[in-house]
């Protein structure tokens, strides 16, 4: 049965892409997630709230990407020993997980039948969530070793080959399970959460001034991403006007910050097809971008840049200089690097037809981002739903077909040259007003979100602010929650020597989906 | 017999400096700057600093076998006649027995990394053991297009038969020597069959087989692995590039000089070309490695026939 959005009197809501919010019955969750499919909507995150205090229930939240808005539904369940509302997994598959996750940290559960947790790995008591409000933060538990129930693959010759979350290499921390037949996997499961740091807890205590300091570290190659994204919901919140000057030099630091980490991921393909020339070099390309941050910025990944009502650091003439010095240095070698990795027999060997993410699967799985655009899907919120200053600047939407590592390479080529004319844009003509205006403190209860198109994808940050400029709740969503359950895809048939290589085309946070 | 001892605490000291100079050419060729020549010689001595730590379910096999490969990889190197050819020992054991040798090495080295039962242990020995046998048929080949030439199976024969050309090249010895090289390139784990800088466990070959080993253990399998590579080194030349190798008949102590320097001379050239391959191709997909073995087997069954049609 559809829904009329406008029986449910959908309120604006403040955010920096136009939004709005409703609040829904158990009943009508699942028909507006029903109705927004329908209409081609994204799910961009689940969250959940405690508000016990307030008004003796659960909240849980749904905020979906529509091509015209975002839509938050918001869902009330009344205080009970284990709350449930229904699962959006069987429209949204994406869901499953961040459900998964928020049934480890607040105890409320769907009638989802895959009730594994998610996040928890033995790192606290059972019975105990560390999202409600109630929980002690500062609390140290033992480990308890709590075995992760994979789904086994049985035939003939059918073997698994356990990896992680120790790895050889210096790299983030994750478990994959491969069930194989001689080399071709025939199943990939992933488990995650050993980099859970708590960091939603953490905003409890913290203040609406120095939100953007820990939003900034959930995933610290994204770090303008997630502080832009924090400052953005609260400055919607206060409504606050930023100076144009801040906002450009905003979008400066984050197609930086898209460039440091698509010349990295680029040099790491290479080398994970056994060609460490290509490392080298774009090893080289992305330290030369990192020394000139540290000159312009102040700080080589653009940490604590982007604050509260503009930016950190004022951008000087000597600094505009080396920046144009450097995209000039930068796009001629560019262009020599990428006509070296197109005409490489080997290497495109190895990328071609390699974890191939096919646009259909992509579509149902709900994948976002980067990983979307390689699949033929056009996305990308600076194009779709611009906010200022991108609203001006109308950027070029890059778009491949394949799917496979090879197409994840080009869109990471496209890229950068297309970030390389948005930053001579917007160098050529900087704005002179301020860098920074005030922030004033937030009315307490006011719920806000910032939504950014970092190098990933979107990245979304809901925060819901508490009295005397505190922080009530602050959810944070990093890309890469929809895009890891696609690697499990797109290794298919694939063989195992081959995964590192297709996990690097990917290349997702684990630090930011574990939170 | 001093020659004999001589030859193999050579090959022993120089086989990490080999090793140390394809590093260097290779990092220059990336633009990197180079880790100095000695590199592998500090490694080795700061894995025999190191206290070993053992699997719990180690078996004395696992902690046997890094002293079965240096064992075998020395006596290899005792085999082949890199500086001169009078060794009692090349007299004993012909190249046939040397590929043997390296067989029994591969085969203590793929029960030694199943041995701790970990999976990366098993998935390298079984990539190793595909690896293995269709690289051992090609270098039969190669080998026997330089005994066809020589009458001879055994090596310091066919370095005297074809030293005592004036000049050696024969058309066929070209494709046998194409075929070589990329049997020493799959042989001893380097690009484009394996990658020995990578830290990608489920890519390793030869890594993978090694991952649980450590201090004086690791630091033995690494100088086989460098031994093993020089030992190949010195098969090529014996085969290909056998000028200046000391033969019986030469005057004993300037023969020997003159060998130990064409020996370093060619190691030089061989190292830089190694480099450069490895620099300019990337890894081929695993299941390629088949396709690229069975090329090198075509290249030497070639090379045989263009003696025997053409050669003869």
């Amino acid at each position: 049965m559809a829904t009329d959005f406008m029986e449910l009197q959908p309120a604006a809501l403040p955010a920096n892409i136009r939004s709005h919010r409703f609040r829904v019955n158990r009943v009508q969750w699942l028909q507006t997630a029903e109705t927004l499919k329908r209409r081609n909507a994204r799910l961009l995150t689940l969250w959940g709230t405690d508000d016990r205090d307030r008004d003796g229930g659960f909240r849980i939240y749904a905020a979906y990407l529509l091509p015209e808005m975002v839509m938050v539904v918001e869902h009330f369940m009344d205080d009970s020993p284990l709350p449930s509302y229904p699962s959006l997994a069987g429209l949204y598959p994406a869901a499953l997980r961040m459900q998964r996750g928020m049934t480890d940290l607040f105890g409320i559960a769907t009638d989802e039948a895959d009730s594994r947790g998610w996040l928890r790995h033995g790192g606290w008591p059972q019975t105990l969530f560390p999202l409600r409000r109630d929980f002690d933060g500062s609390r140290q538990y033992p480990a308890v070793s709590a075995p992760y129930a994979f789904v086994s693959v049985e035939g003939d010759g059918v073997h698994e080959i356990a990896v992680g979350p120790v790895h050889a290499g210096t790299i983030e921390p994750g478990h994959f399970r491969f069930s194989v037949v001689g080399e071709k996997v025939l199943r990939l499961e992933e488990s995650f959460g050993y980099t859970h740091k708590g960091v939603a807890k953490l905003f409890e205590s913290a203040s609406q001034q120095e939100g953007h300091r820990l939003a900034a570290r959930v995933s610290g190659d994204s770090a303008v991403a997630f502080s832009w994204a924090y400052c953005a919901a609260l400055e919607s919140i206060t409504e606050t006007a930023c100076p144009a000057r801040a906002l450009a030099l905003r979008a400066l630091a984050l197609e930086q910050e898209r460039l440091a980490n698509h010349l990295g991921d680029l040099g790491a393909l290479g080398n994970d097809g056994g060609f460490a020339f290509g490392l080298t070099q774009f090893s080289r390309l992305k330290e030369d971008l990192l020394r000139t941050n540290i000159k312009a910025f102040g700080a080589r990944y653009l940490m604590d840049y982007v604050v509260p009502g503009g930016v950190a650091v004022d951008l000087t003439a000597d600094a505009r200089g080396l920046l144009l010095d450097l995209y000039d240095a930068l796009e001629p070698a560019l262009t020599q690097m990428r006509c070296i990795y197109d005409e490489h027999a080997g290497l495109q060997d190895r990328f071609r037809e390699t974890g191939r993410l096919e646009q259909a699967t992509a579509e149902t799985l709900g994948a976002i981002g980067l990983v979307a655009r390689a699949s033929g899907i056009a996305c990308d919120l600076r194009v779709d739903h611009p906010w200022a200053p991108y609203d001006s600047l109308s950027p070029k939407l890059t778009v491949q077909a394949g799917g496979d590592v090879a197409a994840r390479v080009q869109v990471r080529f496209d890229e950068i040259l297309e970030s390389l004319r948005l930053c001579r844009v917007l160098l050529s003509a900087v704005p002179q007003d301020g860098i920074r205006s005030a922030v004033p403190m937030a009315n307490p209860g006011a719920l806000g979100i910032g939504l950014v198109e970092g190098w990933r994808g979107p990245v979304m940050l809901a925060l819901e602010t508490g009295p005397n400029g505190s922080i009530r709740r602050c959810h944070a969503h990093d890309p890469s929650w929809q895009n890891w359950p696609l690697v499990e895809y797109a290794v298919l048939g694939n063989i195992v020597p081959d995964f590192p290589l297709i996990n690097k085309s990917f290349n997702l946070s684990y630090s930011g989906q574990d939170g | 017999m001093v020659r004999q001892f001589g030859e193999v605490l050579l090959a022993i000291a120089i086989a990490p400096l080999f090793a140390g100079w394809i590093g260097q050419c290779r990092a220059w060729l990336q633009n990197r700057s180079a880790p100095p020549l000695t590199q592998p010689y500090r490694m080795l001595r700061k894995l025999f600093h190191k206290d070993a730590a053992l699997a719990t379910d180690a078996s004395p096999l696992f902690r046997t076998t890094p002293y079965i490969l240096f064992g075998t990889m020395v006596l290899a190197a005792a085999i082949i006649p890199s500086v001169a050819t009078d060794l009692p020992f090349a007299r004993a054991a012909d190249a046939i027995a040397l590929i043997g040798l390296f067989a029994t090495a591969r085969v203590f080295l793929s029960l030694a990394a199943m041995d701790i039962g970990t999976a990366f242990g098993s998935m390298g020995a079984r990539r190793d053991m595909m690896i293995g046998f269709l690289a051992e048929p090609a270098l039969l080949m190669v080998l026997f297009n330089a005994f066809l030439l020589t009458g001879s199976t055994a090596l310091p024969s066919v370095v005297e038969s074809s030293t005592a050309h004036a000049f050696p090249i024969d058309p066929s010895l070209v494709f046998a020597a194409v075929a070589f090289l990329m049997v020493l390139l799959a042989e001893n784990a380097r690009i484009p069959i394996d990658n020995p800088a990578t830290h990608l466990e489920l890519t390793m070959i030869h890594e993978a087989m090694v991952l649980e080993y450590s201090a004086r253990h690791l630091a033995l399998v690494e100088w086989s692995s460098d031994l093993k590579l020089f030992n190949y080194a010195c098969i090529g030349f014996a085969l290909f590039l056998p000028w200046g190798i000391a033969t019986p008949g030469a005057d004993g102590s300037l023969a020997l000089g003159v060998a130990v320097i064409a020996l370093l001379a060619k190691l030089l050239v061989a190292g830089a070309a190694l480099a450069l391959i490895e620099t300019l191709s990337a890894k081929l997909r695993i299941f390629r490695a088949p396709e690229y073995l069975a090329t090198a087997f075509l290249l030497a069954v070639l090379g045989l026939l263009v003696h025997l049609l053409l050669g003869a």
